[in-house]
C-alpha cells in the first residue's frame, strides 16, 4: 500500500528548490542594468505556491517518504505554513527596501528561497542525517546574508562571527549525532526512539543529547550561547533580520521538539531539568541586557533571546500541551518579530542610518502609520491582551504549571514585567513630539510600497488573528503535537501511512 | 600489527592538531593541518573503509589543502599577533577544551563491550556503501547539491566586486548600448 509517491512528501521544498533555481539562472542572463524586482516577485510567487502545497499536504495520510527519511504531518505542515509565510513576509519587505543599486540582488533573492527549503525539510526530517544537511543549509544560506552589506563595517563582521560561531555548534551537533549513532547504530529518528531505552552505553545517548542540545540551542539562540546574535543581528540588513531572527529559530525549535519529545521521551529527566536553566537564563540575561541597549537591532536581539527563553518554558509543559503552547508561541513570536522588524527596515533603511532608540523619537509624528504598527508590535511583545504575543505567553506559561514547573512560569511572568520597560522605552520615544529645531525637514517620512505595505497587512494580520481568535491556530498545533505523541509506525516502507489526517 | 599501526597514526594525528593550534604562521598549520588529514585517511584503511579512507586522501588531503596552500601564499598571510582578546582566549580556550575532552573521555571509558558499531546490514564495500547511498540514503544525498548550490552562490555574491560596485559601473560583459552605438 503505497497511496502517496514520496516526490509528494516533499513537494514545498521541491517547488521552493524550483523557484530558487530559476532565480538563479534568469539573474545570470539578465542583462545587466534590467531591474531585479521581478526577480522577487517570482521568488514571492514561488514561496506562495510552496505555502499552498504544504497546505495541501493536510490532504495526504501522515506517513514518511524516501525510505523513512521525511514525514509529513500535521506537526511538520503547521511549521511549513509558518516558515512559508515568513519567507514570503521577508521576500515582500526586501522587494522595496532593497536598494536598486545594492549588489547581487538576484543571488539575494536564489538564497533566500534555498535557505526556505533547508528550513522546511529540517521540520519534517526524520532522519539525522537530513537534519544535519537541512540544518547546514538554512545556515550557511543565513551566514551569507547576513553579510550582504560588505561595504560596512559590521556586515562582514557579523557574517564572520556567525560563520565562526555557527560551524562550531554544528560541530557539537554533529558529535552528538555520532555518539547517539555509536550508541544505538540507526541515524533514523523512531529507531533512536524506539532503541535508546535499551541502548546498552546509555552514557553514550545522554552525552549525545547533550551535545545535540548544544548545537540546537545555539540556533534558537538561547542563553549560554547566545553571544553571537546581538552583533549579527546589527550587522546584518534589516529585512535579513527579520528573517533570520524567526523562520530559522522556528525550524530549529520544530527540530527540538522532534529530538526531545519524539526522540528521547524516555530521557525525560534529564532533558527536562536542562531546558528550565537555559529557560530561566534566556529570559533573565536577555531582558537584562535589553534594558541597557540604545541600539535598536541590539535591544530587538536582546529581546528575541528573552523570547526564547518564554518559548523554551513551554518545553516544561506535558507531552501535547508543551508542544502546541511551543508551537504557538514560534508563530506569534514569527509574526510580531517580523513585522517590527520590517517598520525597522522601514525606518531606518537599508543603510541603516538612523539606528538609535533616539532616532525613532517623534516617529508617529513623522508617519502615523509606522509609528502606530511600532507601538502595536511592541504591545504585542510586551504580552498585552488582543495581540498574538498575550496568548504566546499565556500558552507557555499555561503549558509550564501544568507541567509542573509553577516557579518557571513565575521567572517568566516575573521577566515579563522587565522586559515592558524597555519596550515600553522605545514606543514612548515614538509617541513623543519631536523637538522643533532639527525635526521634521531633517528625516524625510519613510514610503511605503505596494509590497511592503502587504508585508505589513501580512504580520499585522497574522499578530491580530493570533491575539483575538487563537483558537484555530492552537487547534493546528494540537493536532501536531499529536502527530508528534504518537506511537512511531514502521519506517524503511516508502509513504508507509500511519492515520488519517484530522481534515482541517 | 593492526594496534601499532593504529597507535602511530593516532599519534601522529594528535600531535598534527596540536601542532596547528600551537603554530603562528597559517603555512605551518596548513602543513600540520595535511599530517592530520592523512593519518586520518589511514585509521579509516585500518576500520577497513575503503572508500573513505580514499577520498579523505583525495578530497582533504588533495583538493582542500591545495586550496589552503594556495590562498595562505596569495594572501601572503603573515604570522599571527597575539593580542590581548587571543591571550584571554587561550586562558578560557585550554581549560575549556579540557574539561569537554574529560567529559568525552569518561564516557568512552564508561562504555561496557564496545562492539563493532557497523552501519545497519554490516556495509563494508563500497559496493555496499553505494547501495545505500543511492537508495535509503538518496534524499539526504540529493540534498546536499542545494547545500553546494548555496555555497556557490554566496562565494559569488560575497567575493565578487569587492569593492560594493553594482552591476552596472564595471560592466565586465561589454555594454550593449555603447557597441550599438559604434
Amino acid at each position: 500500500m503505497n497511496p502517496v509517491p514520496d516526490i509528494l512528501r516533499i513537494l514545498p521544498e521541491v517547488i521552493l528548490t524550483l523557484t530558487g533555481v530559476a532565480v538563479m539562472l534568469i539573474d545570470a542572463s539578465l542583462p545587466p542594468g534590467f531591474p531585479r524586482r521581478y526577480l522577487g516577485m517570482a521568488a514571492a510567487v514561488g514561496t506562495t505556491l510552496a505555502l499552498w502545497a504544504s497546505v495541501g499536504q493536510l490532504y495526504f495520510p501522515q506517513g514518511t517518504g524516501f525510505f523513512g527519511t521525511v514525514e509529513t504531518s500535521a506537526f511538520t505542515i503547521f511549521f511549513h505554513v509558518l516558515i512559508c509565510g515568513i519567507v514570503l513576509v521577508a521576500l515582500l519587505l526586501s522587494l522595496d527596501t532593497l536598494p536598486e543599486d545594492s549588489h547581487h540582488q538576484g543571488e539575494f533573492y536564489a538564497l533566500i528561497v534555498f535557505g526556505a527549503v533547508g528550513m522546511c525539510l529540517l521540520t519534517g526530517a526524520v532522519e539525522l542525517l537530513v537534519v544535519f544537511i537541512a540544518l547546514e543549509i538554512s545556515s550557511i544560506s543565513t551566514y551569507i546574508l547576513a553579510g550582504y552589506r560588505k561595504n560596512t563595517g559590521s556586515g562582514p563582521e557579523a557574517a564572520i562571527k556567525y560563520f565562526l560561531l555557527g560551524s562550531f555548534a554544528t560541530a557539537f551537533l554533529l558529535y552528538g549525532v555520532a555518539l547517539i549513532f555509536g550508541a544505538t547504530g540507526t541515524t533514523q529518528i523512531y529507531e533512536i526512539a524506539h532503541l535508546a531505552p535499551t541502548a546498552q552505553n546509555h552514557s553514550f545517548v545522554l552525552a549525545g543529547l547533550a551535545l545535540m542540545l548544544v548545537g540546537i540551542l545555539f540556533k534558537v539562540s538561547a542563553a549560554p550561547f547566545h553571544v553571537w546574535t546581538p552583533d549579527v543581528y546589527e550587522g546584518a540588513p534589516s529585512p535579513v533580520v527579520a528573517l533570520l531572527s524567526t523562520a530559522p529559530k522556528a525550524a530549529a525549535f520544530a527540530l527540538l521538539l522532534r529530538v526531545v519529545y519524539e526522540m528521547f521521551p524516555s530521557l525525560h529527566s534529564l532533558w527536562s531539568p536542562l531546558l528550565w536553566i537555559v529557560a530561566v537564563l534566556s529570559m533573565t540575561v536577555g531582558n537584562l541586557a535589553a534594558l541597557r541597549q540604545q541600539n535598536v537591532k541590539r535591544m530587538l536581539a536582546y529581546s528575541s533571546i528573552a523570547h526564547a527563553g518564554y518559548l523554551l518554558a513551554a518545553f516544561a509543559g506535558l507531552g501535547t500541551s508543551g508542544i502546541a503552547a511551543a508551537s504557538f508561541y514560534a508563530a506569534a513570536y514569527a509574526a510580531m518579530n517580523v513585522g517590527i522588524f520590517a517598520v525597522i527596515t522601514l525606518v531606518s533603511g537599508y543603510d541603516e542610518k538612523l539606528p538609535l532608540i533616539d532616532d525613532f523619537r517623534g516617529l508617529i509624528y513623522r508617519s502615523p502609520l509606522l509609528g502606530s504598527l511600532l507601538i502595536f508590535f511592541l504591545v504585542s511583545l510586551v504580552g498585552i491582551p488582543f495581540t498574538g504575543g498575550f496568548f504566546g505567553k499565556f500558552y507557555s506559561f499555561s503549558a509550564a504549571v501544568g507541567g509542573g514547573a509553577v516557579w518557571l512560569a513565575i521567572i517568566g511572568l516575573l521577566n515579563s514585567g522587565l522586559a515592558a520597560a524597555y519596550y515600553l522605552r522605545l514606543a514612548l520615544a515614538a509617541a513623543q513630539r519631536p523637538e522643533k529645531k532639527n525635526a521634521e525637514a531633517a528625516i524625510p517620512a519613510p514610503q511605503v510600497g505596494i509590497a511592503v505595505g502587504a508585508a505589513l497587512l501580512l504580520a499585522v494580520a497574522a499578530t491580530l488573528v493570533l491575539g483575538i481568535v487563537p483558537n484555530e491556530v492552537l487547534r493546528a498545533a494540537e493536532a501536531g503535537a499529536h502527530t508528534l505523541q504518537e506511537p512511531p509506525a514502521q519506517v524503511n516502507a516508502p509513504g508507509f501511512s500511519v492515520a488519517q489526517e484530522p481534515k482541517p | 600489527m593492526h594496534l601499532i599501526l593504529f597507535f602511530v597514526f593516532a599519534g601522529f594525528c594528535v600531535a598534527g592538531a596540536i601542532n596547528l593550534l600551537l603554530q603562528s604562521h597559517p603555512i605551518s598549520s596548513a602543513l600540520s593541518l595535511i599530517v592530520v588529514m592523512t593519518s586520518l585517511a589511514v585509521l579509516y584503511l585500518l576500520l577497513g573503509a575503503e572508500f573513505l579512507a580514499a577520498a579523505q586522501v583525495i578530497v582533504y588531503a588533495g583538493a582542500i589543502m591545495v586550496l589552503f596552500t594556495f590562498v595562505v601564499m596569495l594572501l601572503n598571510a603573515g604570522r599571527e599577533e597575539r593580542t590581548m582578546g587571543s591571550r584571554t582566549a587561550r586562558k578560557v580556550g585550554f581549560p575549556a577544551v579540557v574539561a569537554i575532552l574529560a567529559v568525552i573521555a569518561t564516557v568512552i571509558l564508561r562504555a561496557q563491550g564496545l562492539g563493532v558499531a557497523g552501519l545497519r546490514d554490516g556495509i563494508t564495500s563500497t559496493t555496499d556503501l553505494s547501495k545505500v547511498l543511492f537508495t535509503e540514503l538518496l534524499l539526504p544525498f540529493e540534498v546536499t547539491s542545494v547545500l553546494i548550490l548555496i555555497a556557490i552562490l554566496g562565494a559569488v555574491a560575497l567575493a565578487s566586486h569587492g569593492d560594493g560596485n553594482p552591476h552596472g559601473n564595471r560592466d565586465p560583459y561589454g555594454n550593449p548600448e555603447r557597441t550599438a552605438g559604434k
